[in-house]
């Protein structure tokens, strides 16, 4: 007969077969039978978080810099409740992670108990799925089904309930695998046929205006897919844009990236998504900010769309041409059929595409991330410009909060490998990006970790300092200070007649006292001439830092598809600021 | 109609309302109804009606039987979104008044009147396969098998006739000859 374990020593038996090396999480009542267990098992470190939603994101940010899932612990009632937002980030950004949740004793369950609550009911619509396990003899096949279904896929988020009697309760372990089998459940099982690929590489043949648009898909299949995506750009020559969960799969600084598109994209790459006559989408999902109006989005060309999400092909967009497939697998095969025939496709077919690049060029020339700079203030896309060019010589990883300061880091700061860049897309959650970069810091030690922040955001989750500072993680929280929730306050200034209601925060702390009361150091930059020592001071601290940088509290984020305009007549910068109709305002 | 200008969250064209019936095979396991009614809760999908009932006692499979309306993109997510979820193994898809397939919706009918009224109960139900369950001198309950549109108008014609109380069943479905769903 097998040695019957506990509950809490089945959990640690699962990771360990899991191969898990960080969990993060904060005890309490419902989960300390598991907590009790750690002390056996020394190959799984336990990063302590000062709230579960930091537990969550800092999970978020290991997972997305490691390519493995992220491991949360957390205990029932409010331990559970403050991990949705986590959750449901990670849901919406694709984001693998095993949360366990600690639940009142079986027998308590509906009565309203302490530290109650229906964690399984209230993450239901956040996860990709949830159990709460009543029985300890379905544990390690739920705990290992969990981890299946988070990785597999479109990775995403799922959650064990496992009430405090079945942590204490001894059953039988048992090391499951594949137990998803043949069932589709997301799982792309679809086998892609010659006659597909030769569709595609009939369209990319007939095209004479065409675009690449890659997304999060890309990274999310591994570095394998960034490496073959080069390579098929190069092999066709074609113009290429990323969303924003995408950069990094693409060069940031190679001619044929048009940069990132959207909202706040480029002109070239939103004009060029307009007129193309072939849209070859690898990995994206047609979200909202991307396609603007559906009606009138891209109006006049073929589309291809790449996914492993079957739910996600002609969700928001019609496409002539769906696949669902991992990307990894499907470019090497469409690479090695195209090259079968196509040789020299690159020469033959430039003069087919002259005319587009030529086009290209013009959008080029608007230079729309262009700015007006200041000798006098900081202007915040200068300080993630010199950040960028003061830490591009190294492996660095940036992750962000959420609003004006993100979309600036997305502009301007340049990445060249994928699972370097981590921002909370679908979501949108401020607060995301200390927590997160303390879980790229666990897995990248020695890496530069830089959390391009905004001073609302960062004051959501900055009680993570704290754990920055337990575990010696250096990471440096780089706020661009406008005193102002910024994306809100643009907002209200070209939508709302620059009623600036409650966006202003009248009383923030001293960020480099504050930074000295966590223990880690605090720096200040007030003016364009001391930016670059001072950031270079903040790179050669090998402690975490917070940042204060100072900038103009008016800028705005430009270009921008405002409301109330088609898709293709972007605003590029202040001069051409216009009313906005009183249609366009009511829209989100 | 007006052309908004917007670039943001436009409502785009709106294509034909259609009326399916999906059939969905899942795990009978706790929670399993939730997911599928949040499933369409959540994304703003309609549940017209639901049938459930486990059909494979030993495998613990259940049958889920749902009627909804949507366009014909809403009605593809629909399949897409639920057969994404772990506990579902197969999904099947109906529109409405397609030839191959049976509907069948059930209702008992309480009435209450004298002989010569009930006699009327009897005559307006033949069509629909009266089973008499129940009956006094001056009440009867009385069950009916027919599609939604036949049981609506049945009973509206019941109520002149001292109908006081209705209780129906969503509708189930079945594919006609040997074929089976797959």
């Amino acid at each position: 007969m097998p040695k019957l374990l506990s509950g809490a020593e089945i959990v640690f038996k699962a990771l360990e077969d899991q191969k898990v090396d960080y969990i993060f999480g904060y005890p309490g009542g419902a989960v300390l039978p598991i907590y009790d267990e750690l002390k056996n098992h020394k190959s799984i470190k336990h990063i302590l978080a000062r709230h579960e939603q930091g537990a969550g994101h800092s999970a978020e940010g290991y997972a997305r810099s490691s390519g493995k899932p992220g491991v949360l612990l957390v205990t029932s009632g409010p331990g559970a409740t403050n991990a949705v937002t986590a959750l449901t980030d990670a849901y919406m950004d694709s984001i693998p992670l095993v949360c366990i949740s600690g639940q009142v004793p079986t027998h308590l369950i509906g009565t309203d108990a302490f530290q109650e609550c229906d964690t399984t009911g209230i993450t239901r619509p956040c996860t990709k799925h949830n159990w709460l396990v009543k029985d300890v003899n379905d544990l390690s096949r739920v705990l290992h089904l969990a981890f299946e279904v988070a990785t597999t896929g479109r990775p995403g988020p799922v959650l064990v309930d496992i009430p405090k009697d079945i942590q204490f309760k001894k059953g039988k372990y048992k090391f499951f695998k594949n137990i998803l089998k043949k069932k589709l459940n997301g799982k792309a099982t679809h086998k892609i046929s010659n006659s597909e690929l030769d569709k595609f590489i009939d369209l990319i043949k007939k095209s004479s205006k065409p675009i690449f648009y890659t997304g999060g898909g890309v990274i999310n299949s591994g570095p394998e897919a960034s490496k073959y995506l080069r390579e098929l750009v190069s092999l066709t020559g074609f113009p290429i844009t990323s969303t924003l969960q995408g950069l990094g799969a693409y060069p940031g600084d190679d001619p044929q990236f048009l940069g990132m598109l959207g909202m706040h994209g480029t002109y070239e790459a939103n004009n060029a998504m307009h007129d193309c006559d072939l849209m070859i989408n690898i990995g994206a999902r047609f979200d909202d900010r991307i396609t603007g109006k559906v009606d009138e989005f891209s109006p006049g060309s073929k589309k291809i769309h790449v996914d492993i999400d079957p739910s996600s092909i002609g969700k928001n967009i019609k496409v002539d041409l769906a696949i669902v497939s991992d990307v990894t697998t499907l470019l090497k095969s469409l690479i090695k059929r195209f090259k079968e025939k196509n040789k020299n496709f690159v020469s033959s077919n430039k003069q087919k595409t002259s005319k587009w690049w030529e086009q290209i060029g013009i959008w080029r020339e608007k230079k729309s991330l262009n700015f007006i700079n200041s000798d006098k203030i900081i202007k915040p896309q200068h300080a993630v410009q010199r950040l960028y060019e003061l830490t591009k010589n190294q492996d660095t990883f940036v992750t962000t909060e959420v609003g004006q300061h993100q979309m600036w880091a997305a502009q301007h700061y340049k990445f060249n490998k994928p699972n370097r860049w981590m921002t909370s897309g679908g979501l949108g959650t401020m607060g995301y990006g200390l927590p997160a970069a303390i879980g790229v810091q666990i897995a990248n030690p020695g890496k530069l970790v830089v959390d391009i922040a905004g001073e609302a955001s960062v004051l959501m989750t900055m009680q993570e300092m704290s754990t920055a500072v337990q575990y010696r993680l250096p990471i440096k929280i780089f706020i661009l200070n406008n005193e102002y929730m910024g994306m809100v306050r643009q907002w209200q200034e070209l939508l709302h007649e620059k009623n600036y209601s409650e966006s202003y925060t009248a009383a923030l702390p001293d960020f480099v006292k504050l930074a000295e009361s966590y223990g880690c150091v605090g720096i200040r930059a007030k003016t364009p001439n001391e930016l670059d020592e001072k950031i270079k001071e903040m790179i050669s601290v090998d402690r975490p830092v917070i940042f204060d940088c100072v900038v103009d509290k008016g800028e705005n984020c430009f270009p921008m598809i405002p409301s109330g305009k088609p898709h293709n007549q972007m605003i590029l910068g202040p001069e051409e600021e216009e009313e906005i109709s009183d249609e366009g305002k009511v829209l989100v | 109609m007006a052309k908004s200008k917007s670039a943001y969250s436009a409502p785009g064209k709106i294509g034909k309302i259609e009326r399916h019936i999906i059939v969905v095979w899942v795990d009978n396991e706790a929670g399993v109804l939730a997911r599928i009614a949040g499933l369409f809760s959540g994304r703003g999908y309609n549940i017209e009606s639901l049938a459930v009932a486990e059909v494979d006692k030993k495998k613990h499979i259940s049958r889920i039987t749902i009627v909804t309306e949507g366009t014909p993109q809403v009605i593809e997510q629909i399949n897409l979104q639920l057969r994404k979820l772990v506990p579902v193994h197969k999904v099947a898809d109906f529109k409405r008044g397609e030839k191959d397939i049976l509907f069948r919706e059930l209702a008992m009918f309480k009435i209450l009147g004298n002989s010569k009224k009930l006699e009327k109960v009897k005559k307006i139900c033949k069509r629909f396969n009266p089973v008499v369950l129940d009956k006094t001198n001056k009440s009867v309950v009385i069950q009916v098998t027919a599609l939604r549109a036949e049981i609506d108008k049945l009973a509206l014609d019941l109520k002149s006739l001292g109908l006081i109380s209705t209780s129906r069943t969503g509708a189930v479905a079945m594919t006609k000859g040997s074929k089976i769903f797959n």
